[in-house]
């Protein structure tokens, strides 16, 4: 009888656990990528120029590169949203509506008190983006802390109800009478703009979402809080046993969520548009949740595909300008990496 | 692999026969760090019910497993009537019809029975004839005593049902070996005595059955062979009238346990009870268990034993003091009424709970056993208001309850779900008893473990009542709760059914009492 080896799991994934994270990340891509390749190759145009063009774009010169880092902001904004219910082992597709939330709470303030000064402004904004969010996504989770309402779908249709409400505000009372025909707010004023770092259009946005990655690790890892988080996420019943109040934090962590991605919907309207317009999100709350899935929920891994969803989210305009692509042709690659990571979580870990 | 000539009834040999029916020869099974199987030599005979015992951890698992063709044997080999043969996966060994029930059923519980029994069959084809199968369900149900009803779904029916659906998909199957996997710990006492008889029937037809078990009293009362396995190894095999309890226990453990230590002192009837139910009662879905005026009371120094078969509602008991449960009627904790409290509350004031699933409701299987060691009490290793966590701490105390509890820790650094039953049920009696508390609530609290450490459990829950707490056991073990109780409670169809000093009452009538078949 011939003998095998085996190595026990643990064994195996103390050595391995790193690697196996970044490989678990990773694969999706490359999966993703080559499958993307096969589309364009139908399509008629060159895999490898095309690529070659998007690398070019981003990593080719100091502003493309520039712009994939402003880009990364509302999408670390996004993916915390998502990543920080997930923990307990909360869905949240809203991260899309609570953005507009956030940057609706948010706009009020600039919109009636233009005359504040930029200390006041800009803080005042960000906790009125946050408690816009925050109340959003909390509706949900309030529901489903009930038992009411699955948060999967509450999340999902409040994304078009805080659609409608933005273009009901900027095509109505927020409408700016001098842009005529464009749905948008009046400019804000000098003091409601986020400072830039250097001459581009990369923000202070971006510290403010590496700060609340950072804070999501350290409460994860560190604290009391963090500690029962996992316990619910590890095991909800268990949890509910021991005593920790599993409602409470249904709600608290859809408000946090929600919160976070308010602020990045204040952020990207404040520093890159400078007023409220509808359509400011090319679908950062979507490809957030698409970023946190990818990571896990992990805090670094969130930056690292943030980073890397970012690339090919300002591939689009490349894709356009060189390779004569409609822009959402991106669209398909990221379906395919959602296809992907899905495929993988459903695939059970082989019983030893 | 070649698959043999396969045996039919006629050429199958019966006891007295030379030629056993599937012969182990020098089984050794390593895994890292243990060996699992050592050397071990069985025969296995058509027409013999043949227990397999030994502590856990002792390698019976392994062994049958190997024979399953789960795990391949580092050496030796497999003999199929004298045949040396291959088992490569089970695939191979249910070709060899052998067939083996597992501890966790695989049944799709929105299914009927003939359709899940389809389901394990092979060849099966694109339009299923299920009243084909249903009929050969009925004719084997008869003819084994299985009374399982083909059409019923798999929801509807209890542990024991279940399990003789995994047996019924080994008969259509063909199999002539059945393996089952501590057959008896999902079970209670009177489907034991039903499955007892069912293995009767199956030796009366020839069959190998095969049981792991680590308790003497099933051994003994089905087996035709003992084989007792310890530390990988296979310390011998007895016919059933060589052996009895003592021989057996040496063979298992090389020595006899101890007696349980306790102070001998008297219930104090005026003491203010720890908990307190009156007239409680709980309101559920049609068909479902509700508690029906349950009343009971623990005082401080008491061990207030539940018997009843399972599902009489202990689960419901347990959830109501947990206040998990809404409830009509009083639930007073200590000297308050708590019946509106949340569990971190109740637990802030002194209740600990064994539960009856640790996998499920005790321990979080991704957090390390010393991450669980601090579940029920979270916010005395919270340091700077919750801002960090103290785990020096929390070893600290792990090492000290250890220490009172005298029960073997598993491994602080690993997760807990690597961890054997044995191992997780042992985190949570040195979590939940190492510390004083008022009121412990403890069901099954020595399921899954090994003889001295179900001893040093048993101990463990005198010495919280000697030490002044009230103690609430829920057991199905009746020698369990007669050894350890001061009083008897007997629950039966979410009621009590009876209530007895221990001392003052026979396993007879509350034996009784849990089946209702006397008033």
């Amino acid at each position: 009888m011939s003998s095998v080896v085996t190595l026990s799991k643990p064994f195996y994934s103390r050595f391995s656990r790193h690697r196996d994270t970044l490989l678990a990340a990773g694969a999706p891509i490359v999966i993703a990528l080559v499958g993307f390749a096969i589309v364009l190759e139908a399509y008629g145009k060159s895999p490898i120029a095309t690529y070659r063009d998007v690398l070019q774009g981003t990593f080719g010169s100091v502003r493309g590169f520039t712009e994939v880092l402003v880009i990364m902001i509302p999408l670390m904004f996004c993916a915390l949203a998502v990543a920080i219910p997930a923990r307990i082992g909360m869905l949240n597709v809203g991260a899309e509506g609570q953005l507009y939330i956030g940057a609706i709470f948010a706009a009020y303030v600039p919109l009636n008190w233009p005359g504040l000064r930029l200390q006041f402004m800009l803080p005042l904004m960000t906790l009125a983006g946050f408690l816009g969010g925050g109340l959003w996504a909390g509706l949900s989770g309030y529901l489903r802390a009930k038992g009411l309402l699955s948060e999967v779908l509450s999340t999902l249709l409040l994304n078009s109800v805080a659609g409608f409400g933005l273009q009901y505000l900027v095509f109505g009372v927020w409408h700016d009478p001098n842009s005529s025909n464009f749905p948008q707010s009046k400019p804000y004023p000098e003091a409601a703009v986020l400072p830039h770092i250097g001459s581009g259009r990369l923000h202070i946005g971006f510290m403010l979402a590496l700060a609340g990655v950072a804070l999501f690790w350290f409460v994860l890892q560190k604290t009391r809080w963090g500690y029962e988080m996992r316990a619910i996420g590890g095991n909800p019943e268990a949890a509910r046993r021991s005593g920790i109040p599993i409602s409470w934090y249904i709600v608290l962590l859809f408000v946090i969520g929600g919160g976070i991605a308010g602020i990045g919907g204040m952020a990207e309207t404040s520093a890159i548009q400078g007023r409220l317009r509808p359509g400011f999100s090319s679908s950062y709350g979507y490809i957030g949740f698409l970023i946190s899935w990818m990571s896990a929920h992990n805090p670094v891994l969130i930056v690292v595909m943030s980073f890397l969803l970012a690339v090919i989210t300002s591939g689009r305009d490349v894709l356009q300008i060189t390779q004569n692509l409609p822009g959402a042709a991106v669209n398909i690659l990221m379906a395919l990496i959602l296809f992907v990571v899905l495929a993988r979580r459903g695939r059970k870990p082989e019983e030893t | 692999m070649s698959v043999c000539t396969i045996a039919t009834s006629e050429t199958i040999r019966t006891n007295d026969s030379p030629t056993p029916l599937v012969s182990l020869r020098g089984i050794t099974k390593r895994f890292p760090a243990v060996v699992a199987n050592d050397h071990v030599n069985l025969d296995i005979f058509g027409g013999e019910v043949h227990a397999i015992l030994g502590e856990n951890g002792s390698g019976k698992s392994t062994l049958m497993k190997v024979l399953y063709g789960y795990y391949r044997a580092d050496e030796g080999e497999v003999l199929f009537e004298g045949k040396p043969v291959l088992l490569e996966s089970p695939l191979d060994a249910r070709q060899l019809r052998i067939g083996m029930v597992f501890q966790n059923f695989t049944l799709v519980p929105a299914f009927t029975v003939a359709e899940n029994v389809a389901l394990f069959l092979p060849k099966l084809k694109i339009r299923l004839n299920l009243k084909t199968i249903a009929s050969k369900i009925r004719e084997v149900s008869e003819k084994y005593g299985l009374n399982i009803d083909p059409k019923a779904y798999v929801w509807q029916l209890s542990m024991g049902e279940q399990q003789k659906i995994e047996l019924i998909k080994l008969l259509l199957a063909e199999a002539r070996v059945l393996i089952f996997d501590e057959p008896t710990r999902v079970l209670a006492p009177h489907e034991i005595e039903n499955l007892m008889q069912v293995f009767g029937q199956l030796k009366a037809h020839n069959y190998a059955v095969l049981f792991i078990t680590h308790k003497l009293r099933e051994a003994f009362a089905s087996a035709d062979r003992l084989s007792v396995m310890r530390r990988g190894a296979l310390v011998g095999t007895l016919m059933r009238d060589e052996a009895n309890e003592p021989r057996v226990i040496s063979m298992m453990f090389g020595t006899e346990p101890p007696a349980i230590q306790r102070d001998g002192s008297k219930v104090d009837e005026e003491a203010t009870p720890v908990l307190e139910l009156v007239s409680v009662t709980t309101s559920g879905a049609a068909g479902e268990l509700h508690l029906k005026d349950v009343s009971l009371v623990v005082r401080p120094h008491e061990i207030v034993g539940i018997a009843g078969v399972s599902g009489s509602g202990q689960k419901e008991i347990g959830d109501v003091i947990l206040g998990l449960l809404p409830h009509k009627g009083v639930k007073r904790f200590t000297t308050h009424e708590a019946s509106r409290w949340p569990i971190g509350r109740l637990r802030q004031h002194g209740l600990s709970v064994i539960p009856e699933n640790p996998l499920w409701m005790g321990v979080v299987g991704s957090m390390t056993v010393t991450e669980n060691m601090a579940l029920a009490d979270r916010a005395r290793y919270a340091g700077r208001g919750g801002l960090s966590m103290n785990w020096t701490a929390v070893q600290q105390d792990t090492a000290k309850y250890q220490e009172r509890s005298r029960i073997p820790m598993p491994n602080p650094a690993v997760a807990a779900e690597t961890l054997s039953g044995g191992n997780l049920q042992r985190l949570v009696l040195i979590r939940e008893l190492g510390q004083h508390h008022k009121l412990v609530v403890a069901f099954y609290p020595t399921q899954a473990l090994d003889l001295p450490t179900a001893v040093a459990a048993r101990q463990l829950l005198v010495q919280a009542r000697d030490e002044g707490a009230g103690v609430l056991l829920i057991s199905e073990d009746l020698d369990e709760l007669f050894t350890l109780s001061d009083t008897i409670l007997v629950l039966c169809g979410g009621r009590i059914a009876g209530r007895f000093r221990a001392e003052e009452t026979t396993r007879d009538t509350v034996g009784h009492l849990m089946t209702g078949s006397v008033g």
